[in-house]
């Protein structure tokens, strides 16, 4: 890797969840705020270590359910009541037939909140990025078996190469490296 | 407070079981289910697909012939309009039903067991509900014209009937495949960018890389991810449930006798847990055998749940049995109560059924009852014998539903006998091959085991795990 190209950022590995963990919350205080831990599998606590808040993803999953909902409604009433009536078994259009609407509106109203969730858990997580800088520290993919790492960015105000550096070992990081982009 | 005044250690006896054995670590799991996928193709595999996937092709020749001669290949007339192609379309789907119910209601109701066999759980589900939807496309006869079934006007301006079961049940199957790829999907990212960091060759990381989709496992996306999880879970719980609903109401809305109860909906779902369990056990029992390494994380803790839920909805289902022959006789119905106790249960020797009612009531409600011993159920033979009753059970309850009520319903001189023909038998094995088939292809792709959640809940992963006085 040349040194010409552009640091992103430290990276550090630590040896079980537990130090992760306290050691994110020793980042929090020092108030870092561009960073991130890559575990294996989600840390329980790691949210509050880190200083993060729930997750936005409910509020938009209920928009798209909103969503679902109003298209649903719109297309079972709009041609059984407006275009082209049915009429089967004598059965009346007015309120007493709302039931049987009710399998398809909850059908969509599903539908349409599962493909918000995902689709906006892959737009909230940047996936799709198949080339990220912290794939070129080589010790990186252990985080998908049972490394637990963490990595704090250049463009954070309060970093600087020997100084995060020194903090990281001092809170038991353990192959401090330079990623570059 | 003295000494040892109180103690809140919880005593050895009452302990709950590892729900991984033998103390295994993180990097075991990852280790043991992603050599499943890397080792070389052992030879049971290619042996399996040498029988499976011919039986798959059979199945596709015979549903080819079905739509290039039409329906009449098949044993169905009048009065028997459903028979076989209904009674495996509910049949596949029920199984199906388990998938989602391990790893969407487990999950929401936080049973850690389910972690080990919710992947393949969903997988089935998947694969149960694809050959489900075979039947249901091709019993239309022309098959040309399913796009009828679409809500969009045909060429006369006429939409469907958006107020009949046969549309929900549409809009329900095809909303529950689609929510069920997405659930499925979501659990493997992790575990894909888990078999791309391991993966040796460029072709193998290229691809699993491509369905990783650039995971970094960093906590901001884990954070995201664990919430949409949560909100899938959620959704799919009343939507698995809606769906055996639905495929209930295609019958309870009728009048015939025997389809035209209220008890429909809650006992088909329960019916179909049951059946989607019995075949998650017929499918995982041999798998544990054949790798002995996954024996540490489907342990005799998980077989013996898994046999209590389906003693639980076995006995759920029996009730069901029994309350409608309690009904058929109290509600002085003259038509209801011919339908159970002579066309079904044949108590005066004018059924022409009776067997398959039989068969239903010994497989369904009490083969299950053995489950009542620990011993059965940890015993994997027993429990895979009774799984295979359960499966048998479960199929020939749809039967006696559609075939009975519809081969002797309200006049004797419409009634008549039904039969399957050749084609259709042949197009039912070949089901069975095409969900074979596809379940080892899988064991073969992609990790059978959610190793992120498995790892999740190993003792190792709680993060006061070292320092128990944190």
């Amino acid at each position: 890797m040349s040194q010409s190209r552009k640091v992103y950022g430290l990276g550090a590995e630590f040896e079980s969840a537990g130090a992760l963990l306290s050691a994110a919350e020793k980042i929090r205080e020092q108030g870092f705020s561009h960073w991130d831990v890559h575990t294996p599998f989600p840390v329980h606590g790691m949210d509050a270590a880190m200083g993060l808040g729930k997750s936005k993803l409910s509020a938009v999953v209920f928009v798209g359910g909103l969503l679902g909902l109003l298209i649903g409604v719109a297309l079972v009433s709009i041609p059984s009541f407006v275009l082209y009536p049915i009429i089967v078994n004598g059965k009346p259009y007015d309120w007493r037939t709302g039931p049987a609407f009710f399998p398809i509106i909850f059908e969509l109203t599903v539908l349409f909140s599962a493909f918000t969730a995902v689709g906006t858990m892959f737009l909230f997580n940047n996936l799709f990025r198949f080339h990220h800088p912290v794939f070129n520290w080589d010790r990186f993919s252990r985080f998908t078996d049972d490394g637990f790492m963490m990595v704090i960015e250049a463009r954070d105000a309060k970093f600087s190469e020997t100084r995060t550096k020194a903090l990281l070992e001092e809170i038991g990081g353990k192959h401090v490296t330079l990623i570059h982009d | 407070m003295s000494k040892n005044a109180l103690s809140l250690e919880t005593p050895a006896d009452l302990k709950r079981p590892a729900l991984v054995s033998h103390d295994r670590s993180i990097s075991w799991v990852s280790h043991n289910v992603c050599d499943i996928v890397e080792a070389p193709t052992p030879k049971w595999w290619w042996l399996a697909m040498c029988i499976t996937s011919p039986i798959a092709l059979m199945g596709l020749i015979c549903i080819i012939y079905q739509i290039s001669n039409g329906v009449g290949v098949w044993g169905e007339n009048h009065p028997n309009g459903w028979a076989w192609d209904i009674t495996n379309f509910v049949f596949w789907i029920g199984i199906g039903h388990a998938g989602t119910l391990i790893s969407a209601v487990l999950f929401l109701t936080r049973q850690k067991w389910r972690t080990s066999i919710n992947r393949a759980a969903e997988a089935m589900t998947l694969f149960a509900v694809v050959c489900a939807g075979i039947f249901p496309a091709i019993h239309v006869g022309r098959v040309w014209y399913a796009w009828f079934l679409a809500p969009i006007p045909n060429t006369n301006a006429i939409w469907p009937n958006f107020r009949s079961p046969l549309l929900w049940d549409v809009f329900a199957v095809s909303t529950y495949f689609s929510v069920s790829v997405l659930f499925w999907f979501v659990g493997l990212i992790p575990d894909l960018a888990t078999l791309r960091d391991r993966s040796k060759s460029k072709l193998a990381r290229t691809l699993y890389g491509i369905g990783a989709l650039g995971w970094r496992g960093g906590n901001r996306q884990w954070r995201h991810y664990e919430m949409a999880y949560l909100l899938l879970a959620g959704l799919s719980t009343p939507l698995v449930l809606s769906v055996h609903s639905i495929v209930s109401f295609d019958f309870a809305t009728s009048i015939m006798p025997g389809w035209h109860t209220t008890i429909f909906p809650p006992y088909f779902v329960a019916g179909a847990i049951f059946g989607g369990f019995a075949m998650v056990l017929t499918i995982m029992l041999p798998a544990a055998k054949i790798f002995p390494q996954l024996n540490d994380m489907i342990t005799e803790n998980h077989v013996d749940k898994m046999a209590k839920i389906i003693l639980l909805t076995g006995s759920i289902v029996g009730y069901a049995y029994l309350m409608e022959l309690f009904v058929a006789w109290y509600g002085a119905n003259k038509f209801e109560s011919f339908t159970f106790f002579t066309a079904r249960a044949n108590v005066n020797g004018e059924g022409w059924y009776q067997w398959a009612y039989w068969i239903m009531m010994f497989c369904n409600v009490i083969s299950p009852q053995i489950f009542w011993f620990k011993k059965m159920r940890t015993n994997y033979i027993v429990v895979f014998i009774v799984c295979q009753f359960v499966n048998v059970g479960m199929w020939f309850e749809r039967f006696t539903i559609i075939v009975t009520s519809l081969a002797q319903d309200f006049l004797p001189s419409s009634w008549g006998h039904y039969a399957p023909s050749t084609t259709e038998i042949l197009t039912f094995v070949g089901t069975f091959g095409i969900f074979l088939s596809l379940f080892l292809l899988f064991m073969r792709f992609l990790p059978m085991i959610a190793i992120s959640e498995v790892k999740g809940v190993l003792p190792e992963a709680d993060p006061h795990h070292h320092h128990p006085k944190h």
